[in-house]
């Protein structure tokens, strides 16, 4: 084998790079995730669990724009259940921390949704 | 036909998956494919570079486009004729990040008739930058489901990248240009009739592939979406290798499409021309000075050069020669 040593480096090196979420995360973190179950003191939400995990932005999306924009606060009707188109009311009514509901699936997520530029983050109860 | 094997070929990666998620077999596509796709990866790539490193290499053979080092007295072009290893460093780094050899690319045209015309063909490298550098910031971006704490690097990325703030979850820029460049890259094999003719199904396959894992990537984000936190669960529990349970994690079958599509491209990788993401660095003609006068560079090959001489070639092939009737000129 020519130029054994460079060739040998750039293995090692390509190596490091490659499992790098092994090694940082070794050093620095966790592989088993936090609980993420949400605390909550509600039996049911607006719509299903799936959907809420997967889709709730896009709820609140709508509802924001609805709102702040359109000037129309509902109230809307979801599976027979009528709702006041708000975060801090009927969101967060169930869902009273930040720290235990949101910011569990965010943080791990990596998400950072815009949220709180407007609305203060709720004190924990 | 080559286009249409791979573009089959993906298209079944991506029914397999759906049916396979849906059939309870979520534990062979989260889990044991892609274990043997990443251990394909990393043992076929060190072979592929061990093998390549194998080959000797009796003389520098660097491609040139510039005025070697020679007399003090005319100007040596460090960049085009490297030297020094510091040069050659450089050059490759230059080569590497910014694809400065293809930036020359140039295209022969018949004009009306008799006329050729050569002129310079930018393109290519445009559309190849914009796909390369957007496939690294996507792989980034993927981080966040790979490492934790995440870190700021790839926040800092992300940030960058959903800067226009389009749509919630924002729109990443290098979702639409890698998806319009390999587009280009796609129309190019099969509108320009040179390219087409010399296309191979291993030409057309990866870009349908990386085609189908952009496209399942952006409807998982933005038209289909699932559960992220789910996501990183699994992507978390295989290189902690303790993988969670699939069945409670209920990911969607598109989510298993991307992963399929993701895992055949890991484990093609080292068997394909996508290996020229380890051979760029491996190329004669890129990593070698051009110093063939100045340092004696000693023959590798075992000694004595076992040679195959002519007369001894018509001595071995007497009888096939005057089977076909040849004659030989020395004759």
């Amino acid at each position: 084998m020519h130029d054994q040593g460079k060739v040998i480096a750039g293995i090692v090196i390509f190596l490091i790079v490659v499992l790098f979420p092994i090694w940082y995360t070794g050093a620095f973190g966790d592989f088993t995730p936090p609980n993420l179950d949400p605390v909550t003191d509600a039996k049911e939400c607006v719509k299903d669990k799936a959907t809420m995990t997967a889709w709730h932005m896009d709820l609140l999306n709508e509802w924001r724009n609805d709102v702040v924009r359109n000037n129309d606060r509902g109230p809307v009707l979801i599976a027979g259940k009528e709702w006041e188109k708000s975060l801090t009311r009927t969101c967060l009514g169930c869902h009273g921390s930040y720290r235990k509901f949101c910011h569990k699936c965010h943080t791990y997520a990596d998400v950072k949704p815009d949220c709180w530029q407007c609305h203060v983050v709720p004190e924990e109860r | 036909m080559n286009a249409l094997v791979s573009l089959l070929a993906v298209l079944s990666i991506v029914v397999i998956a759906f049916l396979g998620a849906g059939a309870g077999l979520e534990v062979l596509f989260g889990v044991v494919l892609p274990y043997a796709a990443i251990l394909t990866f990393l043992v076929g790539f060190v072979l592929r570079i061990v093998k390549w490193a194998k080959s000797p290499v009796p003389f520098r053979i660097p491609t040139v486009a510039g005025q070697a080092k020679s007399l003090e007295w005319i100007k040596h072009q460090p960049l085009e004729s490297p030297y020094t290893r510091r040069q050659v460093v450089l050059r490759m780094a230059l080569e590497v990040l910014f694809f400065r050899s293809l930036f020359r690319n140039t295209k022969a045209e018949l004009k009306g008739g008799p006329r050729l015309v050569y002129g310079a063909d930018k393109a290519l490298w445009l559309f190849g930058m914009i796909f390369h550098w957007s496939f690294l910031i996507i792989f980034i971006r993927h981080l966040r489901f790979f490492t934790e704490p995440v870190p700021a690097l790839v926040t800092g990325v992300e940030w960058v990248d959903s800067f226009f703030d389009v749509g919630l979850p924002a729109l990443f820029a290098t979702s639409v240009l890698l998806l319009v460049s390999l587009s280009w890259l796609i129309g190019r094999r099969f509108l320009d009739p040179q390219v087409r003719y010399i296309s191979q199904a291993a030409d057309y396959f990866p870009l349908f592939l990386i085609f189908g894992i952009a496209s399942t990537g952006v409807l998982l984000r933005h038209f289909a979406k699932t559960d992220v936190a789910g996501v990183k669960e699994l992507g978390m529990g295989l290189l902690g290798f303790s993988p969670p349970n699939l069945g409670e994690l209920g990911l969607s079958g598109l989510f298993y499409a991307h992963l399929l599509l993701v895992t055949a491209l890991i484990a093609y990788f080292p068997l394909s021309k996508l290996m020229h993401l380890g051979g760029v660095f491996m190329s004669p003609t890129r990593n070698l000075a051009n110093n063939n006068r100045a340092v004696r560079h000693v023959n590798p090959n075992p000694q004595p050069v076992q040679v195959h001489e002519f007369e001894h070639w018509k001595e071995e092939f007497k009888e096939e020669i005057a089977e076909a009737g040849y004659k030989l000129e020395r004759d």
